[in-house]
């Protein structure tokens, strides 16, 4: 198992370098759909399978197909973005690294999780799934709830923020649509059949 | 199954690292930025599913998936923002958003 994980968690590291280093976004969204898909394997090691599908599912399925799109429709030029990259390269060099040295550092002596293992043990006999949707049906109703109410308003304001009137295009006025009556649109008209028998 | 759980801290420290240095190298385009707050939130949930299985408790795994939600949020109206700051000026270079300086 831990050949795995390092294995999982190297192609993370590097794909995330890479993420950030491409020249080219679209060899970035592929790097992030690959550590997505890593990631994904790791949470399996460490026992969250629903998790991981839901990663699958919502990012390698949803999100990265997203990003993929608009680098893809914005059509950036290639050679606009090859400069600027010294400029800010040794002070966020320095930043990153203060951060990881500090996290290493409280990771490393934290005496929690120092001596023990990480012991992914079913107790129950029930799968993750179960016991999730157990837990978050219950205790977490509302706050789930409210994560639907989340998606909905980012929903809405992706809709809203993207939705552009171009002058000169036929469009339905619903408004005009509902207010038409029966009476004012059909005109019955009775005539008389002579040759009625 | 047994993983040492400093190895999955590590590994979200690292990750964490490297998405903050793409925040902060990356002058070139906000698409790079909204994908390097991605894998930001990839490594909290690295961390949270890890000690969520460290301590038996399926709290963390319920939490990952709200900080999915909102990720999934997150990057719906950033790329929504970047379309139309894309329609505006004709391009993402970070450096064009300098309109709102007073």
């Amino acid at each position: 198992m831990n050949l795995f994980f390092f294995l999982f968690s190297a192609i993370i590291v590097l794909s995330a370098i890479a993420v950030i280093s491409s020249r080219n976004p679209v060899h970035s969204v592929l790097f992030l759909i690959l550590a997505f898909v890593n990631a994904a394997g790791i949470f399996v090691l460490a026992g969250a399978e629903f998790l991981a599908m839901i990663l699958l599912i919502v990012y390698v399925g949803a999100v990265a197909v997203l990003f993929l799109f608009v680098v893809m429709m914005l059509n950036i030029n290639l050679e606009e973005i090859k400069f600027q990259v010294k400029k800010y390269f040794f002070s966020g060099l320095f930043v990153g690294l203060i951060l990881l040295a500090e996290l290493f550092f409280s990771f490393s002596n934290l005496d929690l999780i120092r001596n023990k293992n990480v012991m992914v043990t079913n107790s129950k006999n029930l799968t993750n799934t179960h016991q999730i949707g157990s837990i978050i049906y219950t205790e977490y109703f509302f706050v789930f709830q409210l994560s639907g109410c989340i998606l909905l308003v980012a929903m809405i304001g992706a809709i809203v923020l993207t939705l552009r009137k171009r002058p000169g295009v036929l469009r339905q006025t619903v408004s005009k649509q509902i207010d038409r009556k029966k009476e004012d649109s059909i005109e019955i008209i009775k005539f008389k059949n002579n040759n009625a028998n | 199954m047994q993983i040492n759980p400093t190895y999955f801290t590590l590994l979200s420290a690292l990750l964490f690292s490297i998405g903050m240095l793409g925040i902060f190298l990356n002058r070139r385009s906000i698409i790079i930025i909204l994908m390097s707050i991605e894998l930001l939130l990839l490594s909290v949930n690295i961390n949270l599913v890890a000690f969520s299985a460290f301590h038996q408790n399926l709290t963390g795994q319920v939490f990952t998936m709200f900080v999915l939600t909102v990720a999934a949020a997150e990057a719906a109206i950033g790329l929504a923002i970047l379309v139309v700051f894309f329609r505006n000026k004709g391009s993402i270079r970070v450096e064009d958003t300098q309109q709102l300086k007073g």
